[in-house]
């Protein structure tokens, strides 16, 4: 693609409609005559037959957009940043954490605490492992900056809670053994989301 | 057959109970179809299809705590609610409600007693259903004034321009049909539509004049000035909580209920049997289009200023009734 090509892609396939608003009536004999126009017009039936056809569609077409919440839930992004997961390893079944400890380094409102030592093949084992989900802003720079992809953000966004300090342990976030099966693996930043490219419209680069 | 004391007793005590109790209904039909029309489900958990949602509403209303403000009028302030919903029924005493029956004679103590179809057929009807909604209008004003609070004396502003805008169009709208039937009794329209054509047909022009004055009336959406959240916060109803405030919308549904009933017995040919449907469901199916047609307005339109509301009554509406009230008289002298 040439610079000029590149330069006007995109712009102008939307079709832009300017809406006919007539003309603002000056006298008053123009005032009456839009009254009078705007009142046999029927303009106020398709207000009525709207809503009712929203209704119908609603009763009958099944089109209700109330969701029950608390007993339905939308599904949502990939890339939404909740409550942290700790996966593992798909083959052994053990955590994936090497406790490197980038994860505490890098979070930047301190609510991250662990404690590793090693195990008796001199490999690192983590002891402790505590988020603050007080202080946790879900910023997901631990998701980023982990090496063997162990802390991703998981779909739970439920986390009101009576009291400033939440803490979850090591244990709480681990997929338990017997659902390995189910774990899902986190797409991350800049992962597209489902239907990206219906949902999404270029943004044109020139009027 | 004469209506004893004792059946105009028990005809008042089924208005009083079954129109207070529809009234609480007209609130959860009022939010299911406002809801639907916004593809919402409305009420859906207490009860099946929350049913009972009144019910909750009702405890809620009873128990909450009764608050009057510092400086308010004391008097008029616990007056005012029971003006509107008092009215409200006695302006139900002149329609007719259901139609006639007796009741059977193996029920005891009151077996054989006629209720009449209204409970009290007043040879005024109409002029005394309208004159008692018109002095409901007391209710907001006086709740208005009294709450010494700057929302309640604006919606109490607004009563008194609405109030004096719609009256005259309600008034002149039924002169036509009053003019044609030759009486001001319901019954008498009702027997009157039994054997010529529904006066909504031959008197459109009353129909849609009244239909928008009763909108009014009852301060309902295109018109509901007094109250708009947006605007005045709760207007005359701002300092009010609890069961106070509960008696006021009552009275606005029992108000609703009233016009349903006016327009369906005066326009859409009262109880008579329609085609193969009897009278009295042929009438409750017509009451509830007519209360059915408030609602769908509610959600569709948007409301009008008050300056508009004026404007709409005083220079459109009236003159048109007035030459309607004029044309119709021409007509029948020819
Ligand atoms: S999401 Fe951000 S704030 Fe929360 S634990 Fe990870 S790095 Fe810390
Ligand atoms: S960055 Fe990942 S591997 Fe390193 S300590 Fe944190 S969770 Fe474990």
């Amino acid at each position: 693609m040439g610079l000029e090509q590149f330069k006007n892609r995109n712009v102008g396939t939307q079709n832009y409609r300017l809406l006919d608003l007539g003309e603002t009536p000056k006298t008053g004999f123009g005032q009456f005559k839009q009254v009078a126009k705007r009142t046999f017009k029927g303009e106020l039936f398709v207000g009525l037959w709207v809503t009712l056809r929203e209704m119908i569609n609603a009763l009958f077409r099944g089109e209700m957009h109330t969701v029950k919440y608390p007993f339905e839930k939308l599904p949502i992004s990939p890339r939404y940043r909740a409550i942290h997961d700790m996966l593992r390893l798909l083959e052994s079944g053990h955590y994936r954490c090497i406790g490197c400890g980038l994860c505490e380094k890098i979070c930047i409102s301190n609510c991250i605490a662990m404690e590793t030592r090693y195990d008796e093949n001199q490999r690192k084992e983590v002891s402790e492992y505590t988020i603050n989900f007080g202080r946790c802003i879900f910023c997901g720079y631990c998701a980023e900056v982990c090496p063997e992809l162990a802390i991703v953000h998981g779909p739970r966004y439920e986390n009101a809670s009576e009291q400033r300090a939440g803490f979850s342990l090591f244990e709480d976030m681990l997929t338990p053994i017997d659902k390995l099966n189910l774990q899902q693996e986190y797409d991350g930043f800049g992962a597209v989301t489902p239907y990206a490219d219906e949902n999404i419209k270029k943004t044109p680069l020139a009027y | 057959m004469e209506a004893t004391a004792l059946g105009i007793v028990i005809k008042a005590i089924i208005i009083l109970a079954i129109i207070s109790a529809i009234a609480g209904f007209g609130t959860y039909l009022e939010r299911k179809v406002l809801a639907f029309m916004q593809r919402r489900l409305g009420p859906m958990h207490v009860g099946p299809y929350g049913l009972l949602q009144i019910l909750a509403d009702g405890i809620k209303l009873f128990t909450k705590e009764d608050i009057i403000p510092q400086n308010a009028n004391r008097l008029i302030f616990g007056i005012a609610p029971a003006i509107t919903a008092a009215t409200a029924f006695i302006a139900l005493a002149g329609v007719p409600v259901f139609p006639d029956f007796t009741i059977p004679e193996f029920i005891p103590l009151l077996g054989g007693t006629f209720v009449p179809s209204v409970a009290a057929d007043i040879n005024i009807g109409i002029l005394f259903v309208l004159g008692m909604m018109a002095a409901g209008l007391y209710g907001p004003l006086l709740a208005g004034m009294a709450q010494a609070n700057k929302w309640g004396i604006i919606g109490a502003a607004r009563t008194a321009i609405q109030f004096l805008s719609y009256e005259v169009v309600t008034g002149l709208s039924i002169l036509a049909p009053i003019m044609i039937v030759g009486s001001l009794s319901l019954v008498d329209f009702n027997n009157y539509s039994s054997d010529h054509a529904w006066l909504m047909f031959t008197q459109p022009v009353a129909f849609v004049l009244f239909l928008i004055a009763g909108f009014a009336e009852t301060n309902r959406t295109p018109f509901d000035l007094l109250e708009h959240e947006a605007e005045v916060v709760s207007g005359y109803a701002t300092e009010y909580s609890g069961m106070r405030w509960g008696m006021f919308f009552i009275g606005e549904y029992a108000n609703m209920i009233t016009i349903s009933i006016l327009a369906a017995v005066v326009f859409m040919g009262g109880y008579n049997d329609l085609f193969f449907l009897p009278g009295w469901l042929a009438v409750l199916l017509k009451i509830s289009f007519v209360f059915f047609f408030m609602l769908w307005v509610r959600a569709a339109w948007p409301h009008v200023r008050p300056d508009q509301l004026m404007w709409l009554c005083w220079k459109v509406l009236m003159p048109i009734a007035v030459i309607n009230v004029v044309v119709t008289g021409i007509v029948m002298m020819v």
